[in-house]
């Protein structure tokens, strides 16, 4: 018998993209005549273009994965978002059944894809610890062996007895990694629950997890934090467009993510699918100084184009989205928000926006761009473009690292009353 | 590769018919009994009365029925005691009803939950099933504390020995509650309309079955059709075992022992095809 734990061969998902259905037969039958007619889809909603991705196009979330597992390995997935990672963990945990190939699996396989499934708001913690270790797969009486031991590591022992509804969220996810992580499965597949807590518990997290994989159990772990992945896994998958592009030492598929993801200050469109008919596109886009720095004044230039033929477009809004690096979103700036469109012609069109000072703290941030006419997106291209800022002084004070907030403001700041100085450090 | 080794899981595109892995549902029966815990015990958590929901609500609606269709409406209850009349239909046909409606939403309700983690997706609508089977308990209980008190009155009720069946009777609802509910929730993964069809077909459904009346009320044709009801018998002959009047010859239980067993397995084939999947389409 061979170490092989989880074996993989030829695995492809396929989803359907857009709307799978209009939820009754009635619509779906609706639907498939008006396209025999040629007549619009009447299930479309307004200012929701063709995205070219509608009438049965489909997209490999994963397209034909190989690749073993051995007993006692941490393997690393890393990958862009939307490389598949997420479908290759539903897969082997069997939340959803693959298109095509096979995965065979030694031993019990557990997954963590997300903490805290099946508490119940109304029960108490005591109660919830039973039902959820339950639905992981372990018997009472395993939940029972394991009981003070799960309490003690989530540290709410003062509250077992309270329903879980009046947890505050830490609690929670306390509670829920802790049973989770007593689970005590041949095989532990996680994805990214380290990205809760506060700084300790996710320190404990991480040691729990280690100890695991030191016992000789098998860990698959997906996240984007590489310094948690290059810890934890010796060797790494590199998935792209659900593609393996590399099966190795976590160090070189680690490198590798990085090189690809971190070409800063580059318009890089391809990365990702384009949405829009593209009948006016942005072919360029560049920001000014390069690199921008903090409090200082920015630019960002967009390169438009149009084929000669055809007519002018009228009413074309741009936007310029900043999100953080875990993408969630900052700010944008948005033509219409100025009371401002365009009407961009045949052949090249060169059109900045410009800020005085830039709010951001220094470091990365993602950018999307827009170009659109109301609702109605015409090149809307996410995440192309990685935007580095540089240190700078903020409003003539001085910058001093904001800790996790990322937007600076201009504030005035007097003394209304009290015997206290005031002093003006500039 | 060829292997010819031991695996313990092996993760296909589409499961055979008759992959069923009833033995995997035993192996999780713990989670089952949690299940049944919890949803007995969530229904009154944050209650005054508590567990006395359970007795209030079927009180209520034999009284109303008591009043309405037998005090206004004046439909014959074969002699017998309109309350204890009612109250055994309403009885019975909670039960039926309340695994119909609990599981027929089996794969929408609990898409969140499925789509995070594995485990037998059956064990939610059997547990169900079970959990319902508690109030049945509980609400048969009220009924057989009435059913003592108008035997002692001395009311024209005759038990017999039918009430022998009773574990059939229960097993038949249960079977056909289960069945059709897993049917319904298999094929609304896709289309919802079925989900709005069965909160007032149930109610239809009552109407069609001798709840509110006796069977001996109904003639002709209208009788055969009241019969082709797979519940009807199992309505009839519980008040024949308990309160001694029906017209239904009771060798028509084994047609709504045969509709149980046929509805039960092939809600579970159905309910087996499209678990693998429905995360996709819900």
């Amino acid at each position: 018998m061979s170490d092989t734990v989880i074996s993989v061969e030829n695995l492809s998902k396929q989803y359907h993209l857009g709307v799978i259905s209009t939820g009754t037969f009635y619509g779906d039958i609706k639907r498939r005549w008006a396209r025999k007619r040629g007549t619009p889809d009447p299930y479309l909603k307004i200012g929701e273009a063709d995205y070219g991705n509608r009438d049965g196009e489909t997209i490999w979330a994963l397209r034909d994965i190989d690749f073993d597992v051995k007993r006692g390995e941490a393997l690393g997935i890393i990958g862009r978002n939307g490389a598949g990672k997420s479908t290759l963990l539903k897969i082997l945990s069997q939340v959803t059944a693959p298109t095509s190939g096979v995965v065979r699996v030694k031993g019990r396989i557990a997954s963590l894809l997300e903490v805290g499934t099946g508490f119940h708001p109304e029960l108490t913690g005591r109660e919830n610890i039973y039902l959820n270790g339950a639905i992981m797969g372990m018997t009472s009486a395993e939940v029972q062996g394991k009981f003070d031991e799960i309490v003690d590591f989530s540290g709410v022992e003062q509250f077992i007895d309270t329903p879980v509804k009046r947890y505050s969220s830490g609690m929670y996810v306390r509670l829920a990694f802790a049973v989770a992580a007593h689970l005590e499965p041949d095989i532990l597949v996680v994805d990214e629950v380290l990205a809760v807590g506060d700084a300790e518990f996710q320190k404990k997290c991480l040691g729990k997890m280690q100890d695991v994989a030191g016992e000789g159990r098998t860990v698959l772990f997906v996240s984007h934090n590489m310094a948690v992945i290059q810890n934890l896994c010796k060797r790494s998958i590199l998935l792209e467009s659900g593609y393996i592009r590399l099966d190795g030492e976590t160090s070189s598929s680690v490198s590798r993510y990085l090189s690809v993801d971190q070409s800063h200050n580059v318009f890089s469109p391809d990365r990702n699918r384009r949405i829009g008919d593209q009948t006016t596109k942005i072919e360029t886009f560049t920001v000014w100084p390069n690199p921008p720095r903090t409090g200082k004044s920015v630019e960002f230039i967009f390169g438009i184009s149009k084929p000669s033929t055809g007519n002018t477009h009228e009413n074309i809004d741009l936007a310029v989205a900043v999100l953080s690096q875990q993408d969630s979103p900052i700010f944008q700036l948005y033509s219409r928000h100025m009371g401002q469109s365009f009407s961009i012609g045949p052949g090249e069109t060169i059109i900045k926006v410009s800020i005085d000072s830039l709010p951001l703290a220094p470091g990365n941030y993602h950018i999307n761009l827009w170009l659109g006419s109301g609702s109605t997106p015409i090149d809307w291209i996410q995440d192309c473009f990685v935007l580095a800022i540089e240190s700078g002084f903020f409003e003539g004070g001085e910058y001093i690292e904001s800790k996790g907030y990322p937007v600076l403001m201009k504030s005035k700041w007097n003394v209304v009353r009290g015997n206290t100085g005031q002093v003006d450090l500039e | 590769m060829i292997t010819h080794e031991e695996w313990d899981l092996i993760i296909r595109p589409q499961r055979s018919w008759w992959d069923l892995r009833l033995g995997e549902l035993w192996r999780y029966r713990d989670l089952v009994r949690l299940f049944v815990w919890r949803d007995f015990v969530a229904y009154y958590k944050q209650t005054i009365l508590g567990p006395l929901w359970y007795l209030i609500q079927p009180v209520l609606t034999t009284l109303v029925f008591t009043v309405i269709f037998g005090n206004i409406a004046k439909l014959s209850t074969d002699g017998l005691p309109p309350f204890l009349f009612y109250l055994a239909g309403n009885t019975i046909w909670s039960y039926f009803s309340g695994c119909l409606m609990s599981t027929s939403n089996t794969f929408t309700a609990n898409a969140g939950i499925f789509g995070k983690v594995y485990f037998p997706r059956l064990s939610i609508p059997v547990s169900v099933t079970i959990s319902n089977l508690i109030s049945f308990a509980i609400r048969f209980g009220l009924f057989l504390a009435f059913w003592c008190y108008f035997l002692l009155m001395g009311s024209e009720v005759r038990p017999n020995l039918w009430i022998l069946v009773l574990p059939a009777l229960v097993l038949m609802m249960a079977g056909m509650g289960l069945g059709l509910g897993i049917i319904v929730s298999s094929l609304t993964s896709k289309y919802r309309d079925l989900q709005h069809l069965v909160s007032f077909g149930v109610q239809l459904l009552m109407y069609a079955t001798p709840v509110i009346y006796p069977l001996s009320s109904v003639q002709g044709i209208w009788r055969w059709l009241l019969i082709a009801n797979p519940m009807t018998p199992v309505i009839e002959i519980f008040r024949l075992a308990f309160l001694g009047t029906s017209s239904l010859n009771p060798s028509y239980l084994f047609y709504s022992a045969f509709f149980a067993v046929i509805v039960f397995f092939i809600g579970v084939l159905i309910f087996n095809r499209v678990e693998t999947t429905f995360m996709d389409t819900v």
